[in-house]
């Protein structure tokens, strides 16, 4: 039993002091959604990410489910930083989370590379050196569907999202780029089902189409719902309720819907033929825009830290800020608030023999930044 | 606003009414009867909801799905209340409460093992999909209509088995005195069987019916299960009266409370702060309801007091 002691002791002398000696070891902390409504988006996020650092041995990762509960997201973090002592954390894919979690880390010190939640607040005002937003802010994808919306001679919209951050950026971003008036604006309840009553809403306000933001499970029912409704009005919205993840589940209903992503699994550059080929063969399913983020984050951390030592903390941002990394969207870049500058695509939902999927029609958005950068003093 | 989007949100209220009142009706029996506080009662919905689904994509048919509901969640109950639920009874509601916690956690993962994490698949039958015009201009979804329908259908059927039936009787005295519809010779361990197969069964159906017009997928039970909750305690624990008027009361406050309380603030707001403070005060209006019915009636409008 004496000697068990002693070696074990020992190796922990050793593991501690080769942690000590190798800097370029990083350890990452990943807070996302792995349970309960919404998981799909987590694991999305997770697999992706987990796809793109596979074989690296200067990495580890530990991954933690956050039940899209923020005080559980917030006891986390705090576990993560104090006892396991991660130099990055990653994962998040609420806004209302984003929000708990973020500011805290960064003041810490600690980098977080956000691989979904882009919420308003942390590309303006709250704009933060250590913070990198690997997916975009809130309102891009949003604005694309405005842009799009306009070209699409839209003129009277009916706009509705779930009453949280994400979804006040949703129905602003749209606002922003939308030249027509609004039929209507609803916010719905964060994880609502049934939107019996808006459509009934809708019905009755005499829009020309109807642009939504309901990520998850929400869309699912938004669009079932809607196309029985007999309503024949034009839909548009982000990718958000468009994704690999949930297409199956809205079945038929989605086909020919308009949606904008920064990703598609058509853009042509050889990193997304990789991404979209790797991914499959080890998960056995087409990825997700989500997939395409967690990768993207994890490909960005990794050329990082081959510029430079994460605990020489100027040297690594500088690293993280050049962004010199093949992304599956092509051309990437940081803005001055360390949120991407990207093309967004308007996209198709088609069929694919039997699957559903989505292809790009046009490009919506070229180069397109956001609209906070200049409230963010950095 | 016109009169006739008012009828239809009504309709809307009322649906939403009825699925509650499937929910709540076998919560409240399953409390009134045996007196157990059973929190998985959300993940027999998912149940419900994912038998449905794995039976449609097998057949093709919506009507054996729903019969899949049924008895899948029904198998579940039965098989959960031998194992587990029994050993509860005697216990406080504290036991109680974090064992059918434990079981949620337990059934959620169990059923994410099974089928993933993303939402499943689950359409409603041709022949009920589009819409039925009620009148010249009130049009209505059909399937929705089927929903209430099928509510209506429960209520009575529930009614007829608890006034008019040999087990309705049991199940009565059941309610008022465990001891002694025991000392008289009915087998009360099978009736508690039954009783708790029956709650899980109709949580079963309405997940398998709003599964089909929502999505099907992991922990879907969980926010309708407040909802039952909010229905009982308002109805009156044990009551199935209460929860029938309960859930159409809490289903039309809901609906009509979430849509025209943000129309009601732009008389004297902006729209846009209007629309944001009446839809948080739209979310919150079914508790507001709650506390003012406790108020008057602490236990509930059909509670025993």
């Amino acid at each position: 039993m004496k000697k068990f002691t002693t070696t074990l002791a020992a190796l922990l002398i050793m593991g501690s002091a080769s942690s000590f000696a190798d800097g370029h070891k990083v350890k990452v902390g990943m807070i996302t959604t792995l349970s309960g409504g919404g998981s799909g988006l987590g694991i999305d996020v997770r697999d992706g990410f987990m796809l793109a650092v596979k074989g690296n041995k200067n990495i580890s990762v530990i991954t933690k489910d956050d039940q899209r509960k923020p005080d559980i997201a917030v006891q986390l973090a705090d576990k993560m930083i104090q006892s396991d002592k991660v130099d990055v954390l990653t994962g998040i894919i609420w806004s209302n989370l984003a929000m708990a979690v973020v500011p805290a880390t960064v003041n810490q010190g600690k980098f977080y590379l956000s691989p979904n939640a882009g919420p308003s607040k942390l590309a303006g005002k709250g704009c933060h050196k250590n913070y990198f937003n690997v997916a975009w802010q809130n309102d891009n994808l949003h604005e694309a569907a405005g842009g799009y919306a306009n070209s699409a001679g839209f003129k009277n919209s009916f706009i509705l999202a779930p009453n949280y951050p994400a979804g006040k950026d949703a129905l602003t971003g749209y606002k922003r780029y939308f030249k027509g008036s609004l039929a209507g604006e609803i916010y719905t309840k964060l994880g609502q089902k049934d939107y019996a009553a808006e459509i009934a809403q809708i019905r009755a306000s005499g829009a020309d189409s109807v642009f939504f933001f309901l990520p998850g499970g929400m869309g699912i029912g938004f669009m079932k719902q809607f196309s029985q409704s007999g309503i024949k009005l034009p839909v548009v919205g982000p990718a958000f309720s468009f994704d690999q993840g949930i297409l199956k589940a809205v079945g038929d209903a989605a086909l020919g819907v308009k949606n904008t992503s920064q990703w598609s699994k058509d853009i042509d550059n050889a990193a997304n033929k990789k991404f979209v080929k790797d991914f499959q063969s080890e998960y056995g399913r087409l990825p997700s825009l989500y997939a395409s983020q967690g990768y993207d984050t994890g490909k960005l951390l990794i050329s990082a830290m081959s510029k430079a030592k994460v605990k020489d903390k100027d040297k690594f941002r500088d690293a993280l800020r050049k962004a010199d990394f093949s992304s599956t969207r092509g051309k990437f870049s940081f803005d001055k608030n360390h949120h991407p500058i990207q093309d967004i695509y308007v996209r198709e939902v088609i069929k694919e023999g039997e699957i559903l999927t989505n292809k790009i029609v046009s490009v919506g958005l070229k180069d397109h930044s956001n609209a906070y950068v200049s409230e963010c003093k950095m | 606003m016109t009169s006739i989007l008012f009828f239809e949100q009504l309709l809307n209220g009322i649906q939403f009414g009825t699925m509650l009142f499937l929910m709540s009706a076998g919560l409240t029996l399953i409390f009134g009867v045996m007196g157990l506080i059973n929190l998985a009662h959300g993940s027999f919905y998912m149940i419900g909801a994912f038998s449905a689904a794995l039976i449609a994509s097998l057949t093709g048919s919506f009507w054996l799905a729903l019969l899949a509901s049924l008895s899948g969640a029904a198998i579940a109950g039965v098989l959960i209340e031998i194992i587990i639920i029994r050993r509860l009874y005697r216990r406080d509601h504290l036991d109680q409460v974090l064992a059918t916690f434990a079981l949620i956690l337990l059934l959620s993962e169990a059923v994410r093992w099974c089928f993933g994490a993303f939402p499943l698949y689950l359409d409603i039958p041709e022949n009920l999909n589009g819409t039925f015009p009620i009148l010249d201009e009130i049009i209505y979804s059909k399937y929705r209509l089927f929903i209430i329908f099928m509510g209506l259908l429960i209520a009575t059927g529930l009614y007829i088995l608890i006034t008019k039936t040999r087990l309705g009787v049991r199940i009565r005295a059941g309610q008022n005195d465990r001891q002694m519809i025991s000392a008289l010779g009915v087998d009360i361990s099978k009736l508690y069987t039954i009783v708790f197969a029956l709650g899980a069964s109709l949580a079963g159906l309405a997940g398998a019916m709003i599964g089909a017009i929502q999505s099907v997928e992991v922990g879907m039970g969980e926010p309708i299960l407040i909802l039952a909750f909010v229905v009982i305690v308002i109805g009156g624990i044990g009551s199935i009266k209460g929860a029938l008027i309960g859930s159409i009361l809490v289903g039309v406050t809901d609906t009509i409370g979430r849509i025209f309380l943000p129309e009601f603030l732009k008389i004297f707001m902006e729209p846009a702060s209007a629309t944001s403070v009446g839809s948080s005060i739209g979310s919150m209006i079914i508790y507001i309801l709650m506390a003012l019915i406790l108020i008057i009636k602490p236990s509930g409008l059909f509670g025993k007091t």
